[in-house]
């Protein structure tokens, strides 16, 4: 999928978030975030004690004026680190320190003036905008919580925020059933910008919506990005769009961060084989080029989150998987000669231009971008 | 679709040389193609992903809202034009009756006792001797009022609690229905008559007893309902932005609950006014200075054997039509606000 009229043109504002190791403007800054999702069952008398490790022990920064996209399988955790981000979600366990603030034990009601300062764009054009409400309502809800405008005065900011997201203001009054897919999104952007956030957490902004609107709403967050200074957390199984979005990207795999790097340095030379096996699976849209690519393939499937695999959670499915892989758990460090932003929690990296050895045939299952790859091809 | 069409398309070319098979053979695949694969694809076209079919929905519906759309369900179901229709005589018929036909009902009047209908009293006269017409009429103010009242309170108060209940979760909403659970359990008629026995019974206070009883109904349904609410990212996009739970309930679940609260409504009423005549019945209702037809229903029955019938039918029609009347409106509320029997 090509991204449109913006090209593969570097995305960066100024020059935060390239290369520096020593934390330069750090605005949200994850320790360890850890999320068990209790299983329930286990009889009356003996409680289950299983849990769905959806999180487990991610530490990331996220520097103000970046871009960071977070990509990763259906089911890798990816919007329930979205969700502990935002405090939606109580941690099990770490740290969420908002510009140095820790902001991981505060109460609903502590929470709310930095709810102003992070927001969140969700992935359901249709499952995020209440449907018995009418626009007007549905973008000036932040106003009317934090008590900034009300009467003529949020109206004029609405129709301002809804100009700027490149909706026709006159639709103030509109239910959003009356909207497409791709203005809907517009919609849930303009009320995550409603109160002048500094940091937005779009979890899969474009994974619902068609492929030619896709382009649209990924410019349109480019240019207010542009435009208001944004730090962004972009969610996304989709790699060609991280791709052209992203100043840096995370690799999740069953709830844990396995690479991370500056764009270039993770497409030019990733170093965990599940991230060449994610960039294998991009869809290429040049059927001849497509044919002659090598394509990498993992054997099996995701594992269970309730059981993760002991060592490195990829090793069950690794081409280079050794005895040490299913018995230490990889930390995430630089490798070989890399820059110091660049991250991989592998015992046994891939070298500069290392190909996969192809796994063993047999129930080779493909391991891909999850819906994302269907969706798009 | 494009698949569907495609493969005949490959077979027209590829089979020239059986001139006679060749089309024949392509023309009966693009028949037996027809009605097969394309419709589930065009049924996941307009209903999956597609934000195209959903679009084209919109656009249709931007003229009619919503609610337009519903009320032009409900108006063209027959059963609740009656059923409105019914009501609205009904009102008539208590509120602006007796200014029309003027009666008696304070002062007994012996002299007249237990005459049969005729023309200076078109239904007779009770045993008190007041005027059976009249009566009705006054009688029904009461029950429609409290009825009408008693419903609309349990379904405030039910949805609230219900609402309120599974937004917070947890212990809270645990111990919230356990309450309704107990409720639930003890037989309304005993309740009934347990409460209305302690408390002297006047129009508030019945209003008050029928609501007790009413609102565990309503709490169920709203608490059911509102648990898969509040899972939707709407929800979630008023969290991010700091809204109180208070604020989620009233802005966000009730609204989107409101046709089941609604259909829920109209039938409570109707049980309300039920209760209400069974609890008259039994000489536990209001006082006898305030006729009710479960009174008028029962006084009726002791004299059924000196066949004085015309003091116990009216008041059981009226009974059975109001009755009617609600439920007929909340089914064609159901249909016309229920999404999923929308026709588009």
């Amino acid at each position: 999928m090509s991204q449109g009229p913006r090209g593969e043109g570097p995305r960066s504002v100024g020059a935060v978030g390239e290369g520096g190791g020593d934390r330069p403007g750090v605005l949200l800054e994850l320790q360890g975030v850890t999320k068990h999702f209790p299983v329930k069952g286990g009889g009356f008398w003996r409680k289950s004690h299983d849990a769905v490790h959806a999180v487990d022990g991610v530490d990331l920064q996220v520097r103000r004026g970046e871009t960071l996209g977070l990509v990763g399988e259906t089911g890798s955790g990816k919007s329930t680190l979205a969700r502990c981000m935002t405090r939606l979600l109580p941690l099990t366990s770490g740290r969420v320190l908002l510009d140095g603030e820790d902001i991981t034990d505060l109460k609903r009601s502590q929470l709310r003036p930095y709810r102003r300062r992070v927001q969140m764009i969700f992935q359901d054009p249709y499952g995020s905008l209440n449907p018995r409400r009418r626009v007007g309502s549905i973008i000036g809800d932040p106003f009317a919580i934090h008590k900034v405008a009300d009467g003529a005065e949020r109206k004029r900011r609405v129709q301002e925020l809804m100009d700027l997201v490149g909706l026709n203001p006159e639709h103030y009054n509109r239910f959003p059933a009356e909207f497409s897919g791709g203005q809907r999104q517009r919609i849930g952007v303009a009320r995550a910008l409603a109160l002048r956030p500094e940091l937005v957490v779009a979890d899969e902004p474009v994974s619902a919506l068609d492929v030619s609107v896709r382009a649209q709403v990924v410019n349109l967050l480019a240019d207010l990005q542009d435009e208001l200074g944004l730090t962004y957390v972009f969610i996304t199984h989709d790699l060609s769009v991280v791709r052209h979005v992203s100043n840096r990207v995370a690799v999740m795999y069953v709830g844990q961060v396995v690479e991370l790097a500056d764009r270039h340095d993770l497409y030019a030379t990733p170093r965990h084989p599940y991230t060449k096996v994610l960039q294998s699976a991009i869809p290429v849209p040049d059927p001849e080029q497509s044919e002659r690519r090598a394509r990498v393939q993992a054997s099996g499937e995701l594992p269970s989150p309730i059981n993760p695999p002991s060592g490195c959670r990829f090793h069950p499915r690794c081409p280079k998987a050794q005895p040490i892989c299913a018995q230490v758990v990889p930390r995430l460090e630089v490798k070989f000669q890399d820059p110091p932003s660049h991250l991989a929690a592998c015992h046994f990296p891939l070298a500069d231009g290392e190909e996969l050895p192809r796994a063993e045939a047999g129930d080779v299952a493909r391991v891909g971008p999850g819906d994302g790859d269907r969706r798009a091809g | 679709m494009a698949t569907g069409t495609s493969q005949p398309g490959e077979a027209v070319p590829a089979g020239p040389v059986p001139a006679v098979a060749g089309p024949a053979g392509a023309g009966r695949d693009l028949a037996s193609l027809g009605p097969g694969p394309t419709s589930p694809e065009l049924a996941e076209a307009s209903g999956g992903p597609g934000p195209a079919g959903l679009y084209e929905a919109g656009e249709a519906r931007s003229h009619g809202s919503v609610l337009r759309l519903s009320l032009q369900t409900f108006v063209e179901n027959k059963l609740a034009i009656a059923g409105l229709a019914i009501l609205v005589l009904l009102v008539l018929f208590c509120f602006v009756g007796p200014h029309l036909y003027v009666t008696n009902q304070k002062s007994l009047n012996p002299a007249i006792s237990n005459y049969p209908p005729s023309s200076a009293h078109p239904l007779g006269t009770d045993g008190e001797g007041f005027d059976v017409l009249g009566r009705l009429m006054v009688a029904g103010q009461s029950s429609l009022e409290i009825g009408m009242a008693a419903g609309v309170a349990a379904a405030i108060w039910g949805t609230l609690y219900g609402a309120v209940s599974a937004v917070a979760g947890g212990v809270i909403d645990a111990v919230m229905m356990r309450i309704v659970d107990t409720l639930y359990s003890l037989p309304t008629l005993f309740l009934l008559i347990l409460l209305s026995a302690i408390f002297a019974p006047n129009l508030p206070l019945m209003i008050i007893v029928l609501t007790f009883v009413a609102w565990l109904g309503p709490a169920r349904l709203v608490r059911g309902e509102a648990l898969s609410l509040r899972t939707r990212e709407y929800v979630e996009a008023v969290k991010v932005a700091g809204g109180t739970r208070s604020r989620i309930v009233v802005r966000h679940i009730v609204p989107n609950a409101i046709g089941t609260i609604m259909v829920n409504t109209s039938f409570l009423i109707a049980d309300a006014i039920l209760a209400l005549a069974a609890l008259s019945y039994l000489g536990l209702g209001l006082p006898d200075t305030t006729p009710t037809w479960g009174g008028m229903l029962s006084n009726g029955t002791t004299v059924i054997f000196d066949g004085y019938w015309w003091q116990l039918y009216p008041a059981g029609v009226a009974i059975v039509l109001t009755v009617v009347a609600f439920n007929f409106i909340g089914d064609a509320l159901r249909d016309s606000l229920d999404v999923r029997l929308q026709r588009r």
